[in-house]
């Protein structure tokens, strides 16, 4: 019964994921909805080590922000266009994501946390020496380009879809991950590990390539940003992002695809329109953590799905 | 140089008996009530603010803002224990984390609405201004009391759970609390009465602080990290191992601070990474 | 080089008349203050530097040329994604005209290519970076209350003159602290000082800076030069003095505000040096502008407040001159024209959209000293606009052509 359930759920969620995609920069400001894509994906790459993997990384900004900082390096100073920047800002990020993962993985629970937390602040470190990432001021005026040398992207309309056809592919791509017998295999880690290894899978190889992709397609978020922002700044390699998109995830439901943007929409959204508020925004953003964990604790989409699945 | 470098190690000693005390606290919460408390900087904070307050508002001096304010965050911490942190016993500890992390962002953001972002400045106490010179520095007198205090209760503080039957119920209640409880002890007040003494030592290394740092709402959010990479060393809830790193960790950065300043708040996460690939549960923890 | 930048002026000029017959765009003049609310900077700018804005608004009579003045204000919580999102939403969406305030040199970077591509002013009053009037100028920007060359000129150079020749940095390790050690180190070395080593720390994070002191203090330096800002500033003058270092040594802020003072506290900061672009208690005109400001805020206004509210009369009094808000006729106005208020006396906005005014050396009171609240700086010199501020730069695109 569920299966059904969710076959349609499936093919509802991305007829009105690819609908609200499209009408997104009519109806709101682009570079607030590439923001949120932005956003969105990330969470959902974090989603995918958290929700199927049951890895909880508390450093994932660190491949957020190195994609960032190497795609406005390639694309600013060595002049790569815009798909070679992109695509050296995710290696980059993957080659992080397997270093991280060759250390991190030998421990589990919140000492996998920690371990990677204190990988973050390494990246961190490294970002604020190094000569050419600006310091606090950031990598300013990262060109834009032009895809594939015509579409010109300084045109906020061409980027915003560039950005939302990229963020549909990767979508797709963890969508198809999750269902995949390696998905399933990731679940059965999680749920129980000594049976997954008693069963015979190498079990360390399936936890690091879940944590590669996750860096990778982290990166791809960032590099994504840094395409569309035009500029990377600390801020991407902190460790409050890294506790940002923890957050966002939960708050939309880890472990459901939609969740994770959910949260981003939610989250994103508050501080948008509540910035004039000052001081008021950390207490209600406070306020919100605090009444999700007493009462919502599956997040929005999974009590929603919960509350149908009781229903059907 | 020896000169120099004695100077820096007694300064990363102060320090590190400060991260002590504050660690101590998170180490007590996590051990007995499996909670990540992420409120801890909030907590801190709090006292030396109530401290500030009761000077500036009702003229309570240091000396009994040393011991009023830790009571009352401490209070604080009751409500919280017995409206939220029961309320999630037996889920993942995620969920504590994320409620206290919450819970943070609300009490910071009401005192800064309150109280801006510079901050107040607070007065050493009379008794202790002034300082000695020990020929290679000059140590204020209020530091040496700092290190004084710090270690005094964190070490009875051990004492007290490691070394005598409170103690000893104490940590049944976490191995076995049905257990405990047929033996007739009231566990969910035991719990409520250990995270409000947790938040108690967090708001007395508040007003430890008053007088060294300025009051200002963000002050322990920039604390909390290096805190729990501290308890994390040291072997999460370890009581012990969160006081020997705390002051382990202290010298650490003075001798980083001294050879290389750039680097020396990310030598706690090297430290931190190092130490968990090396020994899994931390310098003290015992592997489950 | 003169005639070019005349003849460049000139072209403006021309521009903005050919334009000045759409005269006020959208019917109404919107001003946006681009601040930070909440976080380092919140009480020397923030919720301050809005009110300032307001009542320049209001001063002006609430409107300019028949259409009315409006203010808003967001906070960019000192992230460079946040203050460029927020600005091209207010240039794209919600008319707005002019962005003030942008405090922290990485929001106002972020900002200044977002607002010259839309062609709307930028008045900046909090960021320090010389880069903003150096490689980073823009057309339609204008920097108005200080910048760190100015800031190192006057503490640097006045404080050798005075004696203190040999420094020890305390410098913030990220590029704004490194740039304002810099600039303050080579002042030191050309009035004959020397500078006897620094000590970097992380920033920010750093809470306890006992151990910098330490060595400074090992340095033998006459003068310790505080090379950050805020809680960083804060933190080491009260342990400054906590150690006893401020018995022998002497303290110079290189970014000080009087906010800094007023939560520190005369005790603490009594006797240091620093460079202000404004001080409250300077004459009749800043004292009447800052009792207003006091009735308002509860507080006396920093130089980024007042900032704040001469850049942004300026801005409106070019738009009434110029019979337009088209920017290049306003912003060629606003560069023709001479400040002259109670924050700036003779001021002068060159090429490269750096506002040159007096500047003031000034020294913290001790408590004995101060007669009433926040009597707290005594002038000790008069920086003329002339030398307190950099020459035009010639790495400025728009000069050289």
């Amino acid at each position: 019964m569920r299966r059904v359930w969710s076959g349609q759920a499936v093919f509802m969620g991305w007829a009105s994921l690819v609908a609200l995609g499209v009408a997104a920069p009519f109806v709101v400001y682009p570079v607030f909805a590439m923001n949120v894509l932005v956003m969105a994906l990330f969470a959902s790459a974090l989603n995918l080590l958290l929700g199927y993997a049951g890895l909880l990384s508390f450093g994932h900004a660190a491949f957020l922000g190195s994609a960032a900082y190497v795609t406005g390096l390639a694309a600013k100073t060595w002049g790569f266009g815009v798909l070679l920047s992109m695509a050296t800002g995710v290696a980059v990020a993957a080659a992080l994501g397997l270093v991280f993962g060759l250390l991190a993985l030998r421990r589990s629970g919140i000492y996998f946390a920690m371990i990677t937390l204190g990988l973050a602040q390494v990246v961190y470190f490294l970002v604020v020496q190094m000569p050419w990432t600006g310091g606090e001021d950031g990598l300013q005026g990262i060109p834009r380009g032009k895809l594939l040398g015509f579409l010109d992207l300084g045109d906020s309309f061409a980027m915003y879809f560039f950005t939302y056809a990229v963020f549909l592919a990767a979508f797709w791509l963890i969508q198809r991950t999750i269902d995949s017998p390696f998905g399933q295999v990731l679940r059965a880690i999680r749920e129980n590990e000594p049976r997954a290894i008693s069963l015979g899978y190498d079990v360390q190889r399936y936890k690091l390539l879940a944590f590669v992709l996750s860096a990778a397609l982290a990166g791809l978020a960032g590099s994504l940003k840094a395409i569309a922002m035009q500029f990377a700044t600390l801020g991407d390699v902190a460790w409050q992002r890294s506790g940002e998109v923890v957050l966002m995830t939960l708050l939309g439901g880890m472990g459901t695809v939609l969740g994770p943007s959910v949260g981003v929409l939610l989250v994103v959204t508050m501080e948008n329109y509540l910035a004039s508020l000052g001081s008021w925004v950390t207490v209600i953003t406070g306020a919100v953590f605090v009444v999700m964990v007493m009462a919502f604790r599956r997040g929005v989409v999974g009590e929603i799905q919960a509350l149908l699945s009781r229903r059907s | 140089m020896i000169q120099a470098l004695s100077g820096q190690l007694l300064l990363g000693l102060i320090n590190g008996s400060f991260y002590a005390l504050l660690s101590l606290g998170l180490a007590i919460i996590f051990g007995l009530l499996d909670v990540v408390n992420f409120a801890h900087g909030a907590q801190y904070m709090l006292g030396a603010f109530l401290a500030w307050m009761g000077l500036q508002y009702l003229g309570i001096g240091y000396w009994w803002a040393l011991l009023l304010s830790p009571l009352v965050v401490g209070a604080t911490g009751l409500v919280v224990e017995r409206v939220f942190l029961r309320r999630l016993q037996g889920l993942d500890n995620l969920y504590g984390l994320l409620l206290t992390f919450g819970l943070a962002l609300v009490i910071e953001g009401l005192f800064h609405h309150a109280f801006g972002n510079s901050g107040s400045p607070y007065p050493v106490p009379e008794l202790l201004r002034g300082g000695f010179d020990l020929g290679f520095m000059y140590l204020p007198k209020y530091r040496a009391w700092v290190v004084v205090v710090s270690l005094g209760i964190s070490l009875g503080s051990w004492f007290v759970i490691e070394k005598t039957p409170i103690g000893a119920y104490l940590r049944a209640g976490t191995e076995n609390p049905r257990l405990l409880q047929a033996f007739g002890v009231n566990v969910p007040v035991m719990f409520m009465l250990t995270y409000g003494f947790g938040v108690a030592l967090a708001g007395f290394a508040g007003v430890m602080a008053a007088p060294i740092y300025q009051v200002t709402p963000m002050m322990g959010s920039s604390l909390i990290m290096v805190v729990f990479a501290v308890v994390v060393i040291g072997g999460m809830g370890s009581i012990l191992g969160s006081i020997v790193t705390g002051i382990g960790v202290g010298l650490v950065e003075g001798f980083t601070k001294f050879l290389w300043p750039e680097a020396a708040n990310v030598v706690v996460f090297v430290l931190m990474a190092v130490v968990l690939l090396v020994r899994p549960a931390g310098l003290f923890g015992r592997q489950k | 080089m003169m005639n070019r930048i005349a003849f460049a002026a000139a072209l403006l000029i021309a521009a903005g008349t050919a334009a000045a017959d759409s005269k006020v765009s959208d019917d109404v003049v919107k001003i946006g203050v681009l601040t930070d609310m909440t976080g380092y900077y919140s009480d020397l700018s923030g919720p301050g530097s809005l009110e300032a804005a307001k009542m320049a608004a209001e001063d002006f009579g609430g409107k300019v040329l028949g259409k009315p003045i409006v203010i808003i204000g967001a906070d960019h919580q000192l992230k460079a994604d946040v203050a460029s999102t927020v600005a091209r939403k207010w240039f794209d969406e919600e008319k707005v005209d002019a962005i003030a305030d942008l405090v922290s040199s990485s929001t106002a970077l972020a900002v200044m290519p977002v607002a010259a591509e839309k062609k709307r002013i930028t008045l900046l009053s909090g960021p320090g970076t010389t880069a903003i009037t150096g490689d980073k100028c823009t057309p339609y920007n204008f920097h108005w209350t200080y910048n760190n060359w100015a800031l190192a000129n006057g503490t640097g150079r006045e404080v050798v003159k005075q004696g203190g020749n040999t420094w020890y940095f305390i410098t913030a390790d990220y590029v704004f602290g490194k740039s304002l050690e810099e600039d303050t180190a080579a002042m030191v070395k050309a009035g004959g000082g020397k500078v006897l080593g620094f000590s970097r720390h992380p920033s920010p994070g750093t809470t306890d800076f006992s151990s910098y002191l330490l060595q400074a203090q090992a340095s033998g330096a006459k003068i310790i030069g505080l090379a950050n800002a805020g809680a960083d500033t804060i933190n080491a003058i009260k342990q400054a003095n906590e150690f006893g270092i401020t018995k022998k040594q002497n303290l110079a802020g290189l970014l000080v505000f009087i906010s800094d003072i007023n939560s520190l506290g005369l005790e603490t900061a009594k006797g240091m040096y620093l460079t202000t672009a404004f001080y409250w208690d300077r004459d009749d005109a800043s004292r009447a502008w800052s009792k207003r400001f006091f009735a308002k805020m509860k507080k006396e206004p920093t130089m980024v407040q007042a900032g704040v509210y001469s850049a942004v009369t300026h801005y409106l009094k070019a738009i009434q001159a110029a019979g337009t808000d088209n920017s290049d006729a306003v912003a060629a106005k606003m560069r023709e024209m001479p400040v002259n208020d109670f924050f700036a006396t003779n001021g002068r906005i060159g090429p490269d959209g750096l506002h040159r005014h007096d500047m003031y050396l000034v020294q913290v009171k001790t408590p004995a000293e101060s007669k009433y609240p926040w009597d707290y700086y005594k002038i000790a010199k008069v920086i003329p606009a002339a030398e307190a501020f950099p020459p035009v730069s010639d790495k400025c695109p728009l000069v050289k052509k």
